[in-house]
């Protein structure tokens, strides 16, 4: 497949469902204990979450996939920043995109910059990701 | 600044942790991509680890009676802090090298900055841990700046 980026586009987006089994199944496969992902009365009470934490590392992955579907086999993500800047809950569903900000045809270094947003659009985890696209050959 | 770090904790800076090697499997990249929600097959199947994986691989595991009463590890690179609550951090991440099966990995991370800055409501405590990731040959995998803040 050819990817042909222009500066401005955007990819096409993926919703998440923020399910209870998959966060515990993450956050297992990490032997990430830490309550608020899963101890309901523990996040909302002695923390005062208004429900289970999603993940804040599961999001970040989100932004990896919206990008790695899009490059498919044509190209690697080679860097991400990123930071998680609101908090979403189990039950939400969150949608990841992105749009490319800059690309160099020479080189195949695309940059694009990427989100989750929850449903009211407060983006909850903003980023850019670096990939680079193998040259026609 | 209100001189919230001590000698002692700055003191840490340029910490390394002990060197942490893991071997790659099919079935942890499988784990990984299913309960990340991920549908290219190549990861599914565990050809090819996705990125991020990583942070999967190198996730302290510690005893359950080391965990503190919340369920989190207390990471042993860092000082005890004069602010505790934790803000949002931010990751930069490099990948350089594809992750396989049957590779084996080994971590170092280097608590590489520790500095304070005035927030809105009050001081902020910034710190900086630089994990890199190489193979066997020496060659780099990954490398991962983490930012947290403290308040």
């Amino acid at each position: 497949m050819t990817l042909a980026p222009t500066v401005g586009m955007t990819i096409p987006q993926r919703e998440h469902y923020c399910d209870e089994v998959q966060q515990m199944l993450y956050n297992a496969s990490l032997w990430n204990g830490h309550r608020i992902h899963f101890d309901m009365p523990y996040a909302t009470e002695v923390e005062g979450y208004p429900g289970l934490v999603v993940a804040g590392p599961l999001m970040g992955d989100w932004l990896h996939q919206v990008v790695d579907e899009w490059l498919g086999d044509a190209g690697m993500i080679t860097g991400i920043e990123y930071s998680n800047r609101v908090a979403a809950f189990v039950g939400e569903t969150v949608t990841a995109g992105g749009t490319v900000t800059a690309y160099d045809e020479a080189t195949g270094e695309v940059t694009l910059e990427v989100f989750v947003k929850n449903d009211r659009d407060e983006v909850l985890t903003p980023g850019v990701i670096t990939a680079k696209l193998e040259r026609e050959r | 600044m209100s001189g919230l770090l001590s000698d002692e904790v700055l003191s840490h800076i340029g910490r390394e942790g002990a060197p942490r090697r893991e071997i790659v499997t099919r079935r942890d990249i499988r784990k990984y991509a299913i309960a990340t929600d991920n549908r290219q097959s190549k990861y599914l199947d565990g050809d090819v680890a996705p990125p991020l994986f990583h942070l999967h691989l190198f996730w302290d595991v510690v005893p359950l009676n080391e965990l503190s009463p919340d369920g989190v590890s207390i990471d042993s690179l860092l000082p005890k802090f004069p602010l505790e609550k934790a803000m949002a951090g931010g990751l930069d991440i490099r990948y350089c090298k594809p992750i396989r099966p049957g590779d084996w990995l080994t971590a170092t991370r280097t608590l590489t900055n520790v500095y304070e800055k005035a927030g809105r409501s009050g001081p902020l405590i910034f710190y900086e841990v630089l994990m890199e990731v190489r193979d066997d040959g020496g060659e780099l995998v990954v490398i991962e700046k983490t930012t947290r803040i403290l308040r």
